[in-house]
């Protein structure tokens, strides 16, 4: 089987796209690129198109290595990569509703986002004795997110789950198109609310690759404190609420008041709750100060008197593990295949997180632990969380105490450039395309949420558990819907 | 567990924690609003709501509302399950073509009478997302509103003044 190198060297490298390489290949190439990555050898990152172009994204995970591969398709079609390797279905059928290009052969003919056709959605069957569909959203009983989820049970048991997503598209990408930076790193920040931070960092690294800018070493210290505060904020939501999930009040109530408390933090020094508008390319729009970081320094002295307590307690509760220990099994072979990324993909065996693997400032000079386990259970996904906080109080307090002086905004030139970056969010790792013209406009600017890769585990980690453990399942994966709408 | 229930019983509440300038406000709003809930709506109002494309940021903050600082249902508000059950829409996000139908019929559902409270940037115009063809650009091409919380997103005590603001027009 070809490495990534081998696959590279068959194609027409193309110039000026930063940090990885990326090559022009043919029909040939892009079907044996796919047959590696259904091979186990490469991990899909991305697959995305252009005007007549398709891209993907792939990832040789021994090598450390990334690429993008480009096919021309001038008659519209290419040969469908999902039809080697489903993780690339749902992308395919995004590509084929935006960009009206068709991947042959792609198993599923179905439209995904594109919701603007008369004919009800023909969602798959499930057939045998006893069984009973149950329709859910797309307006759901919390205050969630919208999107419809299809249920086939028999009896209480769950045979299928079958998601329909798309409600929150809003033409991002198609917005981007002619944006100035500005405007470009405005819209990355509301992909998707609760990865503010993760957004316009890849956003602002896609674009300082392309013109090869350099942020001031402070700044990057910055960006990597709001990244953290980030994660922090979400993970004690999370923990919080897929405790409440299991009618486990008290979890929810404590972490939802440490989490308002990183919440009021990044306000205290950044001025925006969700830290937005504060990270731009070339640097962050907001320094911190002596009070921000005396802010910071009770928020880590907090959590770390607090959180224990509150771990305990989740570790203590027969009533509570009974629910999550064993729920909603993802399975290390799925995670790999579909290389999920985040907590998802950590507590079922893939060690994968950006911060290391790709490290990339301030992280390649920070002591962390990436923390994994195998069970692939909703418990599992808890206590991933649960490490990660601790790692986050850990890189906070590293980040302040070697926070270098200086400015913390480089200046933005414009020039026509491609680049491509990836970071870790709270959620996993986001990717971001770019392609800008001679007066820095954006020409193409592509999001892929890690969403993409989790949203169809939770379709196979939910088979064979009772119905009422779905929201529990869903809450423990808390994939994006807005992230993966665009 | 029973050390939490403990101190759950022993100690104060977070919401009436020492005073600072916001907490002040808070205390103040929240006895504007039981005046005022408590002669239009016997004290009880019921809020359904509906994300229309939002980024989820706004959801992030109507859910902190929730949390022990805010506390909202001391104040006789909250949210409930179903349209049926509901005083009020409170509606996120530009209304995106496939979210429109959803929002329209939530809206019907709901018995009379009824307000819709617009919740963020985009949920007044489109926000950023104005212009795209996939958006209707506001909550009010869709469905009648009453009154706008404008932020991106509002934090947590400009949504409890918005609510307030509109229980007083009531």
């Amino acid at each position: 089987m070809p490495t990534l190198h081998d696959i590279l060297r068959e194609g027409r490298m193309v110039a000026n796209h930063r940090p990885w390489p990326r090559a022009m290949v043919n029909a040939r190439t892009w079907q044996m690129a796919a047959a590696t990555a259904a091979d186990g050898r490469l991990t899909l990152l991305g697959l995305w198109g252009d005007a007549d172009v398709v891209h993907m994204a792939l990832l040789d995970d021994q090598a450390g290595s990334a690429a993008v591969l480009s096919l021309e398709c001038p008659d519209k079609r290419f040969p469908s990569v999902g039809r080697l390797h489903p993780p690339a279905i749902r992308l395919e059928r995004a590509l084929r509703d935006m960009h009206g290009l068709e991947p042959v052969d792609c198993p599923d003919p179905r439209p995904w986002i594109d919701h603007s056709g008369g004919a009800p959605y023909p969602f798959l069957s499930a057939e045998g004795d006893s069984l009973h569909q149950i329709a859910v959203g797309p307006v759901h009983a919390g205050i969630i997110e919208p999107g419809h989820f299809r249920f086939t049970v028999n009896g209480e048991t769950v045979v299928r789950v079958e998601e329909r997503l798309g409600y929150v598209h809003r033409g991002i990408e198609k917005l981007m198109r002619g944006a100035m930076l500005e405007q470009g790193a405005k819209l990355a920040e509301r992909v998707s609310g609760d990865s503010t931070v993760a957004y316009a960092l890849a956003f602002a690294r896609a674009v300082e690759a392309a013109l090869e800018l350099e942020p001031p070493p402070r700044a990057l210290y910055i960006r990597g404190l709001m990244a953290e505060l980030e994660r922090l904020a979400n993970h004690l939501g999370d923990i919080g609420a897929i405790c409440n999930d299991a009618s486990f009040a008290m979890m929810h109530a404590h972490c939802g008041i440490l989490r308002e408390r990183v919440l009021r933090a990044a306000h205290g020094c950044f001025g925006h709750r969700l830290m937005r508008d504060c990270l731009r390319p070339g640097g962050v729009a907001r320094d911190i100060d002596a009070a921000g970081l005396a802010l910071l320094d009770a928020l880590v002295t907090d959590i770390r008197r607090h959180f224990p307590a509150l771990v305990k307690l989740y570790d203590n509760t027969a009533s509570l593990q009974d629910r999550t220990v064993t729920s909603g099994i993802l399975k290390p072979a799925l995670a790999r295949q579909f290389g999920a990324g985040g907590y998802v993909g950590r507590a079922s065996g893939r060690a994968f997180d950006v911060r290391r693997s790709i490290a990339y400032p301030p992280y390649d000079e920070l002591e962390f632990d990436v923390p994994s386990l195998t069970e692939g259970d909703v418990n599992a996904r808890v206590w991933i969380r649960i490490r990660e906080v601790e790692q986050s109080l850990s890189l906070i307090e590293q980040m302040m105490a070697r926070l270098p002086a200086g400015p913390v905004m480089t200046a933005v030139t414009s020039r026509p450039g491609e680049s491509v970056s990836m970071v870790e969010g709270f959620r996993g790792d986001v990717l971001v395309w770019l392609r800008l013209d001679d007066d820095g406009r954006i020409v193409r600017c592509h999001l892929r949420d890690p969403s993409w890769f989790q949203w169809p585990l939770l379709e196979a980690a939910i088979e064979g558990n009772i119905v009422a453990d779905f929201p529990l399942c869903n809450k423990s994966f808390n994939c994006s819907y807005a992230g993966h709408d665009l | 567990m029973l050390k939490f229930l403990l101190q759950g019983l022993t100690r104060p509440p977070l919401t009436e924690a020492p005073p600072s300038p916001e907490d002040a406000e808070l205390t103040a709003l929240a006895a504007r609003l039981q005046t005022a809930a408590r002669r239009r709506l016997g004290r009880s109002l019921s809020i359904r709501a509906v994300d229309a494309g939002s980024c989820n940021a706004c959801e992030l903050e109507i859910h902190a509302l929730n949390n022990a600082y805010y506390d909202i249902e001391r104040f006789g508000l909250r949210f409930v399950a179903s349209p049926r059950h509901a005083d009020v829409l409170l509606v996120t996000g530009p209304v995106t073509n496939n979210m429109r139908q959803a929002l329209e019929r939530t809206y019907n559902a709901m018995p009379n009478p009824k307000w819709v409270v617009a919740v963020g940037d985009c949920a007044l115009d489109g926000g950023c997302f104005a212009g795209s063809a996939a958006v209707a650009g506001g909550v009010a091409k869709a469905v009648p509103v009453d009154l706008s919380i404008p932020g991106c997103p509002p934090p947590p005590l400009e949504i409890l003044k918005g609510l307030l603001t509109l229980l007083e027009q009531m």
